[in-house]
């Protein structure tokens, strides 16, 4: 039996299956129903043929020539998730486990979001499907992202406010567990990033895995050799994973960028690998931001998407196994690398993968000509325009 | 306790508390008075930030445990001092695992012992990632009180008795903790399902609040446990007579 054959529900010591029992039966259902459907051509059919025809992939992989000019180092490419539908890197997973959904015969799929990007992706997939949707999400990240939240209501979404804890992606998971601990029986929670319990980590992280295997192909057609090195962003981590996963056993550096928010000092960040310790939350056991008497912190960034106080199991275990680096840009730093794709080349980011364009920019400074770093963009910045210009001092 | 119980022909009764709800200094007079109403045994809510399986009611205690930086050891003095002011009945911990971690999952059970507690209910735990936590609580003569769903096969639920000492607790429906009108009309049927597969006693939790309830679970299963509707008689009195109006909550519901 290869590796392969079987899913594994750890990653070296993390990961696992920490749920309450009314959960053990979905997820052991879960499990068995993803390993027979990837398995299954007949489902892998009707997947590729909706990455292709309906989600757009594969994305483009574009030789940023102007940022390369720049920095004067080594040649930028940019892994092109905003040209995906829905504008990010979510829908890959949204397909993916909606197809399981219907696989299970489960007709009603919850979701939690932070930025949105993950509930309209799963909004968008339901209205394709016909599948019953509702979304859950902090006031808080409605409030800083009315847009999609008009988005998820068009195209036939409940959304649904989060009024405990901090008001944001954790508590909207939280509550998300809660509706799915009373409906289990007809209901599938469709996770957004590789995080929660055994299998989702690796089942978010094998549907993003096609940004790496796109990317690595693209690379080597594109540039003629692998990139040195592969940066994105991490708040749960899902589409890092999807782009490091391809990488994995190639001499390739992988970068993932965190929320440094006001300041990893300051105790207002999203930096869960950089400054925080291994704990159980959301079922999981990873790198958590928690107090010491294991109570969970309240997160910030300015980013929706990157503010979670934990992380996917697999992006600790490369941490500690030293596969992977993580280090941590601040609201400002991200700002920056906002603005700098912008003007270089006409590509406006969303602010989670601003982080990693800033520290790539950096990183690209430190090395050669000849060299060529990759950056993971999963998604686009119309959704932030408002974030932005109130940062900027911009009145709209 | 559950031989006494049935050798009285009654219920055990299980009351659950919030520790640090509403304020950490009520914890020690709140168990007292579950006692002095007719507590078998008491659950004791050890607080934590993201309570995933607690409905709105149990939610609001534990964020407000937490802001006042309420601690599993603190739960553990807690514990200390209502037995050294005379607590006999059993106390049984009741929370989720992160606490337990970031405590020390060795040194928990022990300590647990050492201040007098009796068992852990650990809600996020279930046995198959409870190995080294199991082992601690064996090693302190601590019990270990897995969770039964309606979801949990037969085959499963030998595997959770397996992994029990005292009981089983048993989840009577499916959703959150919370005071809700009627019993599910499927209860009698999943405990009696539970029943073919272990000779443990049976605890039965989530959704019972009144006397009626409580006699109901009695025809069933050998223990009751009521949480929100404390936590609801907490909130309904002023600081002066909290203690007295659960002990007369407990008291109306055991029938003392």
């Amino acid at each position: 039996m290869s590796a392969e054959a079987r899913l594994s529900p750890r990653f070296g010591e993390f990961g696992g299956r920490y749920v309450p029992e009314t959960l053990v039966g979905a997820h052991e259902e879960l499990e068995e129903a993803y390993d027979a459907a990837r398995g299954d051509p007949a489902f892998q059919d009707e997947l590729d043929h909706l990455l292709k025809h309906y989600v757009g992939r594969p994305t483009p992989l574009y030789e940023a020539a102007q940022l390369t000019r720049e920095c004067g180092g080594a040649r930028i490419w940019i892994k092109r998730e905003d040209l995906a539908h829905t504008g990010a890197h979510k829908i890959n997973n949204a397909i993916g486990q909606a197809l399981l959904a219907k696989r299970l015969g489960k007709p009603r799929i919850i979701a939690e979001t932070g930025a949105g990007q993950h509930g309209v992706a799963t909004a968008t997939v339901c209205a394709m499907l016909g599948l019953e949707c509702a979304v859950y999400m902090g006031s808080e990240d409605i409030r800083r992202q009315s847009l999609n939240v008009f988005r998820m209501k068009m195209l036939g979404a409940t959304v649904v406010p989060v009024e405990s804890g901090s008001r944001t992606l954790k508590d909207a998971i939280n509550e998300a567990m809660r509706d799915w601990v009373t409906n289990v029986r007809t209901t599938h929670y469709l996770i957004g990033s590789a995080i929660g319990p055994h299998p989702f980590p690796t089942i978010v992280r094998d549907f993003q895995s096609v940004i790496g295997r796109e990317a690595r192909q693209q690379m080597l057609e594109q540039a003629g050799r692998l990139p040195d090195v592969a940066i994105a962003c991490v708040g749960g981590g899902s589409n890092a994973i999807g782009l490091f996963h391809p990488f994995v056993d190639d001499p390739v550096r992988l970068i993932g960028v965190e929320a440094a928010g006001e300041g990893v000092g300051t105790g207002r960040h999203s930096a869960t690998l950089v400054a925080g310790r291994p704990g159980v939350l959301h079922g999981t056991r990873t790198y958590l931001l928690q107090d010491a008497n294991g109570q969970i912190l309240e997160t910030h960034s300015i980013s929706a998407g990157l503010d979670y106080p934990g992380v996917g199991p697999e992006h600790s275990w490369l941490k500690t196994s030293e596969r992977a680096e993580y280090v941590a840009v601040d609201d400002q730093q991200a700002l920056e690398g906002f603005k700098a794709l912008t003007r270089a080349e006409g590509i406006i980011p969303a602010l989670e993968p601003s982080h990693a364009i800033y520290h790539a920019l950096k990183v690209a400074r430190t090395l050669g000509p000849g060299q060529d770093l990759l950056i993971g963009l999963s998604g686009r910045g119309d959704k932030d325009m408002h974030t932005v210009a109130a940062a900027l001092g911009v009145t709209l | 306790m559950f031989e006494r119980c049935r050798a009285e022909g009654r219920t055990a009764f299980m009351p659950y508390v919030t520790a640090g709800y509403p304020g950490a200094s009520e914890t020690v007079p709140l168990l007292l008075a579950l006692e002095a109403g007719g507590a078998d045994a008491i659950e004791l809510g050890v607080p934590f930030s993201d309570p995933m399986a607690d409905g709105a009611t149990i939610q609001h205690a534990n964020y407000v445990a937490v802001e006042q930086g309420v601690s599993l050891a603190d739960c553990l003095g807690f514990v200390r001092e209502a037995r050294a002011r005379g607590l006999e009945a059993p106390v049984i911990l009741m929370g989720y695992y992160n606490p337990i971690l970031a405590y020390g999952e060795e040194r928990a059970p022990r300590d647990a012992a050492a201040a007098g507690a009796d068992g852990f209910i650990v809600v996020d735990l279930p046995p198959e990632e409870a190995g080294s936590f199991l082992a601690a609580c064996r090693g302190a003569d601590m019990s270990f009180v897995p969770l039964v769903a309606p979801t949990t096969t037969g085959a499963r639920v030998e595997k959770l008795a397996a992994a029990a000492d005292a009981f089983l607790y048993c989840v009577s429906v499916l959703g959150t903790t919370g005071q809700r009108s009627e019993l599910p009309p499927e209860l009698p049927e999943f405990i009696a399902r539970v029943r073919e597969h272990t000779n443990l006693p049976l605890a039965v939790g989530f959704g019972v609040s009144t006397r009626e309830h409580v006699e109901a679970v009695g025809r069933i299963a050998d223990a009751a446990v009521i949480g929100s509707a404390i936590i609801a008689a907490i909130d309904a009195a002023d600081e002066a007579h909290r203690a007295q109006r659960v002990r007369e909550l407990v008291e109306s519901v055991t029938g003392h």
